[in-house]
């Protein structure tokens, strides 16, 4: 190697050298002026989400939309939510505690103020539980999952506490009422058209599928938000991008590999990208042949090229799954080896459980972004251990319902939520969202005790045990931890990293515009 | 005339009838229901059940249909399934937009296109119309919504001129005259090419027939030849075209609407669709192609008012 220095290598130089000297002049300059200088108050901040037209709705009971959620959390507040490793923290109740059953929850709540003036009591949260527990409400979600709650012995102690008292023993309560759908209103309240909460915007207006403005609440308790309005705004991903680059919006929500690819070099506009928002994969039935055979599920796990699939269908913004949810979340267990591809093995196990050159049906659609793509595949991976593959298309509208019943291999995706309610939500012998047809009666036992023990380190301990167990005999083959991509204007600041559903996300009370 | 416009009417509302029997038949063979798709991702079957229920889906549909028909009849075009609102407010939060824009179109359309016709037409195969032609044709084959979003990356990211999207814009579109500009632009270079296309072989077409020379030989001005013989003739095939154009961009350009965010017939349409929300379907489906029936109609009766012979004829 030369020495000497070339023409070329000293040019590179001074050029470095130079631009070094402006970064510096520039941060010097700006730290004086407005830009990261420190929040700025004022400004009207719009942002636009995915919309789901007439679907939309202002109650906050009922929200099922990312665009209503971000709506939702501007009016009202919850009283846990959670952190971006999912855990609970504390919003409108400031402490909690149980007994040592987990079946009687104190919590303390905060001084806040609705709106109209009113201060936040105990009452107003015992309304919103029995408002969310409503029998004839079939689209309040959070009503599952909070069937437990025994609202005859919950009642106000003291004059800031609020008791809730369980039919049975849930070490959990305070991730569950941090889930979508578990705002607290004022007592009585029934009207969306008029939403009143104690979150940090105050409501002016909204239009199902268009748009949705917000004033800033100089009396919330958190203090008051920097912009003086917030405006939430439905458009489609096309109509996003174009905004967000034309400065007609400020943020915009869930945009593609293919969008931060293109404006990677763009001066006004930066990709906001979270790491770990969820998990892509596939689901195996292992309620029916072959799939209730462990090994021909263990053969399927061994069989599919992680690497490449996050590569080709995450576009590689995402990182590679170890067949367990919620990488980097609570309760994820540490050193566990990752599983690596293994065709060889594969193919033993796969001529083991008599699957070797037979057919299994892989039932997929559009319904997201990359899931016909990883079916494709995944059906050339199978192929070349010796699985064949037979890929049908259903209709993307109704897909996640359809799949809890149909196909023996279907796509499977899920978004940000703490582990334990991944759990009951999908794998538990009678949860909803039961996609691997998983029924285990021992598994489900020891999920249960593990959600009744108050001690968090044995919790965490009975939690890895039913994972490991999940890992190796279920059907669930996760190979990717996407990244959640948000596009934001340069003249927007403080916009934090957060997956979808925790309390950072979508928050507009935190941020300030230049 | 009048009997002949009568009879066509009537006909008209048999064809409503029997469309909105069969969207109704259409909607409900589609996969899935409403609660299904609510509920899409985020519970399980019994919720779905439940939901169901409440939406009075789990009745028998001849039941439902009737029970729509009959709120038809009386002028209710019923209720939403998802958002629980009237049909007709979703109908009029969305026609304004998409009337004015189709309004806006036509008019700069009819002038433009009825121009580049005759000229193209009266100087078929000289330098101007192969000139012309080939960039009629080449628009033509350019897709909706690249010829939109090149049009937005130049004047919108790159120039700054106008508004690339209608995000935000809430209420008071008709007080921003800028933001029709692209949205027309699209729309235009596709209608004009096809438009102008037809105006094209009616006059050249009716330059060739025997009355046209006949005139010619009798010393008829070039002038009022084209415009009092030749255009009305030559616009027949054009005013059919236009009648189509028409609904069409009554019914709402989906790709142009979805590009730019404009909230117009064509988004509610198809949001209505992927919801399984039987009576907005219905009732957007019903709205339109009564408008559609109705621009045909004029359209025939334009027709026989330009070219009475197609009366004799019959």
């Amino acid at each position: 190697m030369p020495v000497t220095p070339t023409r070329r290598s000293v040019l590179t130089a001074a050029a470095a050298a130079g631009a070094v000297l402006l970064t510096g002049c520039e941060s010097a300059g700006s730290s004086g002026g407005t830009g990261s200088g420190g929040p700025r108050r004022g400004g009207s901040l719009r942002a636009a989400f995915p919309g789901a037209g007439v679907k939309e709705t202002m109650d906050p009971h009922a929200q099922r939309q990312f665009v209503d959620i971000a709506r939702h959390k501007a009016v009202f507040d919850k009283l846990v939510d959670l952190d971006a490793t999912l855990r609970p923290v504390p919003r409108l109740a400031r402490s909690w505690t149980s007994d040592r059953t987990a079946r009687v929850w104190r919590f303390e709540l905060r001084e806040a103020a609705f709106h109209d003036g009113h201060v936040l009591d105990a009452d107003d949260v015992l309304y919103s539980l029995s408002r969310i527990l409503s029998p004839d409400a079939a689209d309040h979600l959070a009503k599952h999952s909070l069937s437990h709650i025994d609202l005859r012995e919950s009642r106000a102690v003291g004059a800031r506490g609020v008791e809730i008292a369980l039919d049975r023993p849930d070490a959990e309560l305070p991730t569950l009422l941090a889930m979508t759908g578990t705002a607290v209103v004022r007592k009585g309240w029934d009207d969306p058209e008029h939403p009143v909460g104690t979150g940090p915007f105050r409501f002016v207006s909204f239009t199902a599928g268009r748009s949705f403005t917000a004033r800033r609440f100089d009396d919330h308790w958190a203090g008051a938000p920097h912009v003086d309005e917030v405006r939430v705004l439905s458009a489609d991903t096309e109509a996003r991008a174009a905004a967000v680059r034309g400065g007609e919006v400020h943020y915009a929500h869930e945009l593609t590999p293919t969008f931060a690819r293109t404006v990677a070099h763009d001066s006004r506009v930066r990709v906001v990208a979270t790491k770990r928002s969820g998990v892509q994969g596939f689901a195996l039935k292992t309620d029916r042949p072959p799939f209730d055979d462990p090994r021909a599920a263990l053969a399927v796990k061994l069989l599919v090229d992680r690497e490449r699939l996050v590569e080709v269908v995450c576009a590689g913004r995402a990182e590679v799954g170890n067949d367990l949810y919620g990488k980097g979340y609570a309760y994820y267990p540490s050193g566990l080896e990752q599983r690596e591809r293994d065709v060889a093995e594969a193919r033993r196990l796969l001529r083991r459980t008599g699957l070797f050159n037979k057919k299994v049906s892989f039932h997929t659609s559009t319904a997201a972004d990359g899931f016909a793509q990883a079916a494709h595949l995944f059906t050339e991976q199978a192929g070349e251990a010796g699985l064949r593959v037979d890929v049908t298309n259903g209709p993307p509208e109704s897909y996640f319902t359809d799949v809890l019943t149909r196909g023996t291999v279907t796509n499977h995706r899920c978004g940000a939520m703490p582990i334990p309610t991944y759990l009951s939500e999908r794998l538990l012998t009678d949860a909803p969202q039961n996609a691997t047809a998983w029924h285990d009666r021992d598994f489900d036992a020891s999920y249960a005790d593990a959600r009744a023990v108050v001690d968090t380190g044995d919790r965490t301990a009975r939690y890895r045990k039913v994972q490991t167990t999940l890992r190796d005999r279920g059907g669930l083959v996760l190979w990717a931890h996407p990244e959640w991509l948000n596009a934001v204007a340069r003249t927007l600041h403080g916009v934090r990293e957060a997956p979808p559903n925790t309390v950072d996300w979508a928050r507009f009370d935190t941020v300030w515009l230049d | 005339m009048l009997r002949y416009t009568l009879r066509r009417c009537a006909w008209t509302v048999v064809q409503l009838a029997v469309l909105a029997v069969v969207v109704f038949a259409l909607t409900n063979l589609l996969p899935g229901d409403a609660a299904t798709v609510d509920f899409n991702e985020q519970a399980g079957l019994e919720q779905v059940a439940e939901l169901r229920a409440q939406m009075g889906l789990d009745r028998p549909w001849g039941e439902r249909l009737l029970d729509w028909a009959y709120g038809v009849a009386h002028g209710d075009l019923g209720t939403s399934l998802v958002g629980g609102g009237p049909v007709s407010g979703v109908l009029a939060a969305s026609i304004g937009v998409t009337a004015t824009l189709a309004a806006v179109t036509l008019l700069l359309l009819v002038p433009l296109a009825t121009a580049v016709g005759l000229l193209t037409g009266l100087r078929a195969g000289g330098r101007t119309d192969r000139a012309v032609s080939a960039v009629t044709l080449t628009l033509t084959s350019v897709p909706d919504f690249v010829l939109a979003l090149l049009l937005v990356a130049f004047f919108s990211l790159r120039l700054g001129w106008l508004p690339s999207t209608w995000v935000g814009v809430d209420g008071a579109w008709w007080e921003r005259p800028e933001l029709f500009v692209l949205p027309v632009a699209v729309l235009l270079a596709r209608t004009v090419c096809t438009l102008s296309r037809q105006v094209r072989a009616g006059t050249i077409a009716a330059l060739h027939s025997g009355w046209a020379v006949q005139a010619r030989r009798l010393g008829v001005p070039r002038g009022r030849l084209v415009l009092r013989h030749v255009l009305p003739n030559a616009a027949v095939p054009g005013v059919q075209e236009l009648a189509r154009t028409g609904d069409q961009l009554l019914g709402g350009v989906l790709v142009v609407e979805a590009v730019f965010a404009i909230p117009g017939t064509a988004t509610a349409l198809v949001e209505a669709v992927q919801n399984r929300d039987v009576p907005t379907v219905q009732g957007l489906a019903l709205a339109l192609a009564a408008v559609a029936c109705l621009l045909n109609l004029g359209a025939d009766l334009v027709t026989r008012r330009l070219a009475p012979r197609t009366e004799v004829l019959r």
